[in-house]
């Protein structure tokens, strides 16, 4: 059964529609990842199902209940929490502070706490009382993936963790995905790097203005696939 | 003349002027707006207190208190069902709508108590004094002095030691964010109003019971207010309390050359301060 | 195939505004023949009219048009007429002459207001005009040659002898005070005249669209070389120059001033944001349709005193929620009318033109 899923979720900005019919799954404790060009509708996918981007409330279940027309905090309430796209740490927080309120809207007993986050990130806690926006691009990315975990969520949607980051900083975050899997949690992340998309996730897919093109194991997955259902020159459905 | 004197009472007076300044402070730091009818809801807040004293025979401290969970509902309300209707990019809308208010405030207490001026009376504590050497200060000059601090003090852990504090804090910086991060930006804008009418509560006991309130005092309090913020620096609330004193300072001083200078001297030490340190004397450097 | 190069030609004005300017000019007419024809109270009730849509004009190409939200344009009001009074009175000025003298005063004090009050951050603005303000206001009442705190009168001779008076006494028979308020109305009538045209002429030139560059997005608009501060600074002393004649006129009239009536936030601020709020903020049209609906409002319900004010501000606040462009914008949404329309409306070029081109052609 499908612990979160979309069906024919469209979305749109005023005029300019981002998403036309998009269906995805999520079983539990699954990692997928989204794949795409800029402007393929990934984010907008990120936000609508987040709770950022208000959607027919049919479009999005979660558990079986229609959750797309529920705002943020009760999309969080529910488990679902978002790293959102650029970090969005809160410059006026100190980086123990952007982790503390993590679970403003959520506080559940879980695997996760400030302590075990300060286990998977170390850095953090040398730097616990520094401003957040005081620390380099991969140690913010560190404390919006802490911030996120902090609330125990269930589903953990990840929004381009790797870009601007040198790959040497994406590499030692990735490093951290095994852990988080292992507390059983589904993950969602959107990536632009597809080596690393597919080198993460158990399914992927991937995404064409504002439609899904290509979805699959990553095992299944050719490069070509992948070449033509990222840039258009087919569209494919792997089985 | 005893300058030592006008000086400490300047610098007393600047207390209430810091908690007239407080509530606005705190508003704008959290939601960027200035609410125009903020000198109007200490009025209503001091008639409210009078309303308690006359009716109940209460202490006017008692009443203050009474009045707190009052007041904070009334901010609370007006802000989650008005209020957060104008927020936005347009500055325009808050502004009218509470300049409007303002408005609406103003003769909606004439007409409940006529243009007379009032006074809450709190016994023989008013006339009390105390001896510092050369000067005497009065008792209810430095509760409202020591009052301001304690409310400054009180603001300031609640902002950076609480969970609600972080809330407050992640509201200002991105409302989006904090709302991924469980908090409802319509509710903390609401509380943070509903905080600042408990300070105009104690700015209005002090009001109240210090000198004559009617009901059109409440222009002059937001202006008073509104120079203390901003001879302070915005976004802090010790520059605030710093704001306060010289206005207070600077208003006691033109007093004692001409006693028809008090406010003038006060309106052109802010413009003085608004030449040379257009950002206020203690703009938040790091917070 | 050639294609012919279309040709745009760019027009603002539509059906509805050439009708409206014929319109506009018989109303005129009748305007200015109205002291031969109605009243005296009534010629007063329209003297108030007019300069209170003087005012809204004023404020309403501040706060609509350029961005700048003043809760102290009493400033102008009372410093204009207090110049008109010193010229008056210290120097025997003829009272015409001296509300031009006015004008050019309200600017002085318009430019260092402007530099102190630009330093603040929007909403700040409006109390920092508000602060301007009680500061000329408090200066003036210490000024004892114009009565100080408790005010002063026109000397009786000064408007009596007003240039044109006596040519109106021995053209038209009338007799002096009535000649003084049929000539304070015209001034009133051709300050109005003045005024619309200058505020429809700067919406309709290049710095008109500069400055609704800057009120739809500043960063854009000075990306793309409007210098939004000049802008700002620009309209400013313009309207301080305006407001300053329309409180010397004003005060002509009344003939008698005091520092807290001159500088009434209630009268010279409060009413006129209504004014404009009601009517409708950022157009021509809707401080007019706001001026009469204040007028009509203000003579039903003058008697209910603060109920009557709260009553407006219940009003403002309500519009301001539900209707925020005002009855003028809820009325223009409906029917498409526009009397003064600044909206540039792209007329030719290809789609008149696309017979020619098409596969066909």
């Amino acid at each position: 059964m499908a612990l979160l899923e979309t069906r024919g979720l469209t979305a749109a900005y005023g005029d300019f529609q981002a998403l036309f019919g998009v269906d995805i799954t999520v079983g539990a404790g699954e990692t997928i990842a989204i794949i795409g060009a800029n402007g393929a509708g990934k984010t907008t996918l990120m936000r609508s199902i987040s709770g950022v981007l208000a959607n027919a409330t049919e479009s999005i279940l979660y558990r079986d209940e229609p959750i797309g027309a529920l705002p943020a905090p009760d999309i969080l309430a529910r488990g679902i929490a978002m790293v959102p796209e650029g970090r969005k740490l809160f410059p006026s927080l100190t980086v123990e502070e952007n982790l503390l309120i993590g679970n403003y809207g959520r506080k559940v007993v879980g695997p996760w706490t400030l302590e075990s986050i300060f286990a998977l990130f170390p850095i953090l806690k040398e730097r616990r009382s520094n401003p957040a926006t005081a620390l380099s691009g991969g140690q913010q990315q560190m404390v919006a993936i802490g911030r996120a975990l902090m609330s125990n969520p269930e589903v953990l949607l990840c929004d381009e963790i790797s870009l601007g980051l040198a790959p040497v900083v994406v590499r030692d975050i990735y490093a951290a995905f095994p852990r988080i899997r292992e507390t059983g949690a589904s993950i969602v992340i959107v990536e632009q790097d597809i080596a690393q998309a597919l080198n993460v996730a158990d399914r992927v897919y991937c995404m064409m203005e504002g439609r899904v093109t290509l979805t699959g194991r990553s095992t299944d997955l050719s490069r070509d696939d992948i070449h033509k259902a990222y840039f258009g020159t087919e569209h494919h459905e792997l089985a | 003349m005893n300058w030592l004197d006008t000086i400490l009472q300047g610098v007393l007076l600047g207390g209430l002027y810091a908690l007239f300044a407080a509530g606005l402070s705190l508003v704008f730091g959290i939601m960027r707006l200035v609410n125009l009818a903020h000198g109007d809801l200490i009025v209503l807040a001091a008639f409210l207190i009078l309303v308690l004293v006359t009716t109940l025979g209460l202490n006017p401290f008692i009443s203050a208190l009474v009045a707190m969970p009052l007041m904070f509902a009334i901010g609370w309300a007006l802000q989650y069902f008005l209020l957060n209707r104008t927020l936005g990019k347009d500055i325009l809308p808050p502004l009218l709508v509470t300049f409007g208010l303002s408005i609406v405030i103003q003769n909606g207490l004439l007409e409940g108590f006529s243009a007379d001026s009032r006074r809450v009376f709190a016994g023989s504590i008013e006339s009390a004094s105390v001896n510092l050497g050369p000067v005497t200060a009065g008792i209810m000059p430095l509760m409202t002095f020591f009052s301001a601090v304690a409310v400054i003090v009180g603001l300031n852990q609640l902002i950076y030691r609480t969970s609600v504090g972080r809330a407050f804090r992640a509201t200002s910086d991105d409302p989006v964010t904090a709302g991924l991060m469980g908090i409802r930006p319509q509710r903390i804008f609401a509380m943070a109003t509903g905080l600042a009418m408990v300070v105009v509560t104690i700015a209005a006991l002090y009001l109240g019971t210090r000198a004559n309130f009617d009901p059109t005092s409440g222009p002059s309090r937001l202006i008073y207010a509104f120079e203390a913020v901003i001879i302070g620096g915005l976004g802090s609330l010790w520059g605030t309390l710093a704001g306060g004193i010289i206005l207070g300072v600077a208003q006691t001083v033109g007093a004692a050359i001409n006693p028809e200078w008090q406010i003038l001297a006060g309106h052109l030490a802010f413009l003085g301060v608004l030449l040379f340190k257009p950002r206020g004397l203690f703009p938040r450097a790091v917070d | 195939m050639t294609m012919a190069i279309p040709s745009f030609t760019v027009e603002t004005r539509t059906r509805a505004s050439t009708l409206s300017a014929m319109a506009v000019i018989a109303l005129l007419l009748l305007a200015f023949a109205a002291p031969f024809i109605v009243s005296r109270g009534v010629i007063q009730d329209l003297f108030f009219i007019l300069t209170m849509l003087v005012l809204a004009q004023n404020w309403n190409l501040l706060a609509g048009y350029a961005g700048l939200i003043s809760v102290g344009q009493q400033a102008f009001v009372g410093f204009g007429a207090y110049t008109m009074f010193g010229a008056v009175i210290l120097f025997g000025v003829d009272p015409v002459v001296a509300i031009l003298i006015a004008g050019l005063f309200s600017v002085a004090l318009a430019i260092p207001t402007a530099f102190f009050t630009f330093r603040l951050y929007g909403p700040y603005f409006a109390i920092g005009t508000w602060v301007v303000a009680e500061v000329v206001r408090l200066l003036l009442a210490q000024w004892k040659a114009l009565g100080g705190g408790t005010g002063t009168s026109l000397p009786r001779e000064a408007t009596r002898e007003m240039i044109g008076v006596n040519m109106m006494r021995d053209l038209f028979g009338m007799k002096a005070s009535e000649a003084g308020d049929a000539l304070t109305y015209w001034l009133a009538l051709i300050l109005v005249i003045a005024t619309v045209g200058f505020i429809y002429g700067l919406l309709r030139s290049k710095q008109g669209l500069g400055l609704a560059a800057v009120r739809d997005n500043e960063q854009a608009a000075r990306a793309v070389g409007v210098d939004a501060r000049r802008m700002k600074t620009l309209v400013y002393l313009a309207t301080a120059f305006i407001t300053g004649i329309a409180g010397a006129l004003i005060y002509v009239q009344k003939a008698r001033i005091s520092p807290d009536a001159a500088f009434s936030v209630t009268d010279w601020t409060a009413y006129v944001i209504f004014i404009v709020v009601i009517g409708g903020i950022g157009t021509i049209e809707g401080p007019i349709l706001g001026v009469i609906i204040f007028f009509l409002l203000q003579n039903l319900l003058a008697d209910f005193g603060s109920w009557y004010l709260l009553m407006l501000g219940l009003l403002g606040i309500a519009i301001m929620l539900f209707a925020p462009r005002g009855l003028w914008g809820l009325f223009s949404d409906r029917t498409g009318i526009q009397l003064f329309p600044v909206r540039r409306v792209l007329k030719g070029g290809p789609l008149n033109l696309t017979h020619k081109g098409g596969p066909h052609g």
